[in-house]
């Protein structure tokens, strides 16, 4: 076994930097741990941090500030048997902050280094989440208003399984970076570094100083143990393993013939929870039993049990270009406020257009041909209208007929909803 | 022969399991979010992943880790998602890493309006990386379009190792309509070219007769090096200006010089016609029924449906333009893509129209703007 350090080239920080150390130890730790350079990706994220991919002859990735750990996150799925080691400094750790936050969550098997130095050492010693209160940084007075981070507790306390932080001088840092590769699961160190080149230019730290202030901060157990579970890939393919292979689409083959010749078109105004989009899915169907081409045009807003919904579904012998629709043949107006976001189309209707109203609605002046439901006296529920009134336009024998409506439903829905589908049909009549 | 009903982004879904795509991220955004149902059911049953990011930053991020694994990978978004997507679509321009990015436009600036149609990120889309290089941008007309452009977006991704975007929108993606799927047959495949064996793999070298590098994963047996820095064929850092000015013009060059191989679209000339009507995505389908209703009316014009945005297919512009004095240019924005129009051809009467009101042009508004002339 051998070293995997890049000879060609070597390490380029500045002279006193710990980076250098750790570089050494990482080494150090593939070497005890067997690893071959293909059996490790080293993923980096920006600034001095950022150069640890080059030292080294694994597998590579160098990409964007933060975002070093959704890289490793699609490498490690896509290869589970690669040990995926991540570096990043105190600012990837801020700017990625919510990459971290879903790394501890997920316990995905990736080993974070987080090379602590308190600022950011390749813009000018700007501070970072982990910049004390009191220090001297390239950002003028704006770190004494921002308190610094506790990466372990913060990343604990989001879920990581295994999260330690010691000095880049610790004694063990070799084995401190062997056990966290080893832990199967999302490990993070915290390991603390002097940035000779501009932290320490104005503060004073030291490994001695590292050394006490680490010692006054609360123990950590490691592994966290109320934070242990299953590793992430693993459980994801033991639940993807049990998800239950999709059929392709079936093919509606043509059986019926339709009531009316030529392209039809038909508007559902109605409510948000009213099922509006169903009944135009089951429309579509009744039309593709009919050898018919069709298309679905849906309007809704964000809300989801509030507001308008409205469906426009044209069927049609030829191919279907515009799928708005101007002029309806049939409209069902079953809700007050689809009829006020459409009222403008009323008054381009004319007496060979239908519409079937729900009684207690008020209806613009129009022109077409008007069927008032009494869908209380019925007992039909709001969201079964506008199903129970494709049953009355098929008993009218417009657009389509009960048969093509019978298999659109048979063809939707199973069991139970199937009864009741049938039944909301059947029991819808002409008031 | 039947018909199956779907909207078009479930036909996007299976075009993308049918392309081999192994890999999904995304975040929920309407209209997109049904592309990141569909998969979910379907990709994990055939040993595929399909995940939620903690944002699309990540989504992609994670698109962009596992394609480097060796998996094709696609992620999905909306107007704000795309914004966010920008700094990693620099990424896999630069470093070459292919990736199928489906833009299901909704009506912007900004949130905008989540359920309401729109293709105002059009010039978004090409022009939203650092840097400027040339992206791959398909739009699709209708639900057949959504399966087969999502094919070909898949395969120009191996085939030139780049991003490419399905410029898709809320009244193709969310509305259905019938489509036969055995038409369609067994799609032809591309996959990314590995390098011949029995040599050093170095990452960025360039095959004597391709413009785009040879692939392999990070994973295999062989290292491999990935980097967003201004890199070597090495995959390591360059500041030689010669090398740079070269991997620079390749990145250009190769998907410029190659558009006349994918210039998707639909062509309708008419003999006589003095005006051409030139539009994507769900507009082109109110230009057909225009185009239709003109030749009926006997004042026939020529149609140009174009399914490949960027680059600009600029011969089959030309070309299709070549007879005719005027061009009608029609999108669903403020103009957008009639800027090219205009750009490439100096010699024609170029008019536009647009509108950005969440409601789709109408066939009518087209007739009367080619003839109030």
């Amino acid at each position: 076994m051998s070293s995997l350090l890049n000879t060609s080239r070597p390490p380029v920080f500045c002279p006193g930097c710990s980076h250098d150390r750790i570089t050494h130890a990482l080494d150090k730790a593939f070497l005890n741990l067997g690893f071959q350079g293909e059996d490790v990706v080293i993923v980096t994220d920006i600034g001095c941090s950022g150069l640890f991919d080059t030292f080294f002859n694994t597998h590579a990735f160098h990409g964007l500030h933060g975002r070093a750990l959704t890289y490793a996150t699609g490498l490690k799925m896509a290869h589970p048997e690669l040990n995926v080691i991540v570096t990043m400094g105190d600012g990837g750790l801020g700017i990625g902050g919510a990459h971290i936050l879903s790394a501890c969550r997920r316990n995905l098997d990736l080993t974070l280094l987080v090379l602590n130095n308190f600022n950011f050492g390749m813009t000018g010693g700007q501070f970072s989440a982990t910049t004390p209160l009191n220090a001297l940084v390239g950002s003028g007075f704006l770190n004494r208003m921002e308190r610094p981070i506790d990466v372990c507790q913060v990343a604990s306390s989001a879920g990581a399984p295994y999260a330690k932080r010691f000095s880049s001088y610790a004694k063990n840092l070799v084995e401190e970076m062997e056990n966290a590769i080893r832990f199967e699961g999302f490990s993070i160190l915290d390991i603390w570094g002097i940035c000779p080149g501009r932290y320490t230019k104005r503060n004073r730290l030291t490994p001695k100083t590292i050394e006490d202030t680490l010692a006054k901060m609360p123990s950590m157990k490691n592994p966290v143990p109320e934070n242990l579970r299953k590793e992430y890939g693993r459980h994801y393919r033991e639940l993807a393993a049990h998800q239950k292979p999709v059929q392709r689409p079936t093919t509606i083959e043509r059986q019926f013939t339709p009531p009316e010749a030529g392209r039809k078109e038909v508007i559902i105004l109605g409510s948000a929870g009213q099922r509006i989009i169903t009944a135009g899915e089951i429309l579509c169907l009744a039309g593709l039993a009919a050898g018919l081409q069709t298309t679905q045009k849906n309007e809704y807003n964000i809300t989801v049990l509030r507001g308008h919904s409205i469906t426009e579904v044209i069927l049609s012998p030829e191919e279907i270009g515009y799928t708005g629709i101007e002029r309806p043949d049939v409209v069902l107006a079953l809700s007050q406020d689809g009829v006020e976001r459409r009222r403008h189309i009323f008054e381009n209707l004319d007496d060979q257009s239908l519409i079937i109203l729900g009684k207690e609605i008020d209806l613009p002046p129009c022109n077409a041909e008007v069927h008032p439901i009494d869908f209380k006296a019925l007992k039909i529920k709001p969201h079964d209208r506008a199903l129970a009134s494709l049953g009355i336009l098929a008993k009218l024998s417009r657009i389509i007929h009960p048969d093509m409506l019978e298999s659109a439903i048979k063809y939707r829905f199973r069991s139970a909803v199937l009864a009741s589908a049938q039944d909301m049909v059947e029991r819808a009549k002409i008031g | 022969m039947g018909f199956c009903l779907m909207e078009g982004n479930e036909a996007m879904a299976w075009g993308a399991v049918d392309s081999g795509c192994r890999f999904f991220a995304g975040y929920p955004i309407t209209p997109a979010t049904t592309i990141f149902n569909a998969l979910l059911k379907l990709l994990p049953p055939l040993g595929g992943i399909c995940l939620q990011g903690e944002d699309e930053i990540a989504s992609i991020g994670y698109c962009l880790g596992a394609s480097m694994g060796g998996l094709k990978v696609m992620t999905a978004t909306s107007g704000p998602g795309i914004s966010l997507y920008s700094e990693h679509i620099s990424f896999a321009i630069g470093s070459e890493i292919p990736i199928v990015i489906v833009d299901v436009q909704r009506l912007g600036p900004s949130t905008g309006s989540a359920t309401r149609g729109a293709d105002g990120d059009i010039q978004f889309l090409r022009w939203g990386n650092s840097g400027g290089l040339p992206v791959i941008v398909l739009a699709p007309v209708d639900v057949k379009d959504c399966y087969s452009l999502t094919v070909e977006a898949f395969n120009l991704a191996e085939e030139f190792r780049c991003p490419v975007f399905i410029a898709s929108n809320k009244e193709i993606a969310m509305t259905r309509e019938n489509i036969d799927m055995d038409a369609f047959g067994i799609p032809r495949i591309i996959d990314r070219s590995s390098p011949p064996p029995g040599r050093p793999f170095i990452p960025f070298e360039v095959p004597s007769d391709s413009r785009t590098p040879y692939f392999l994963p990070i994973g295999g047996r062989t290292i491999v090096r990935q980097t967003s820095s201004t890199h070597g064929p090495d995959g390591y850092i360059t500041t030689d200006s010669d090398e740079i000015a070269g991997i620079q013009d390749r990145l250009n060059t190769k998907l410029l010089s190659a558009v006349a191989e994918f210039s998707f679209h639909e062509s309708f000339p008419e003999e006589d016609a003095d005006t051409l009507l030139l539009a994507y995505g769900i507009t082109g389908r109110a230009g057909r029924d225009a185009y239709n209703a003109l030749k009926k009316s006997g004042k026939p014009v020529s149609l140009l449906i174009l399914k490949t945005l960027w680059p600009v297919p600029e011969e089959l512009i030309r070309e299709k333009a070549g007879p005719v004095k005027r061009v009608v240019v029609v999108e669903m924005n403020l103009g957008q893509y009639v800027r090219e129009i205009e750009r490439i051809l100096p010699d024609k009467k170029i008019d536009f129209l647009g509108r950005m009101d969440g409601k789709l042009i109408t066939p009518r508004q087209i007739e009367e703007v080619v003839f109030d002339v």
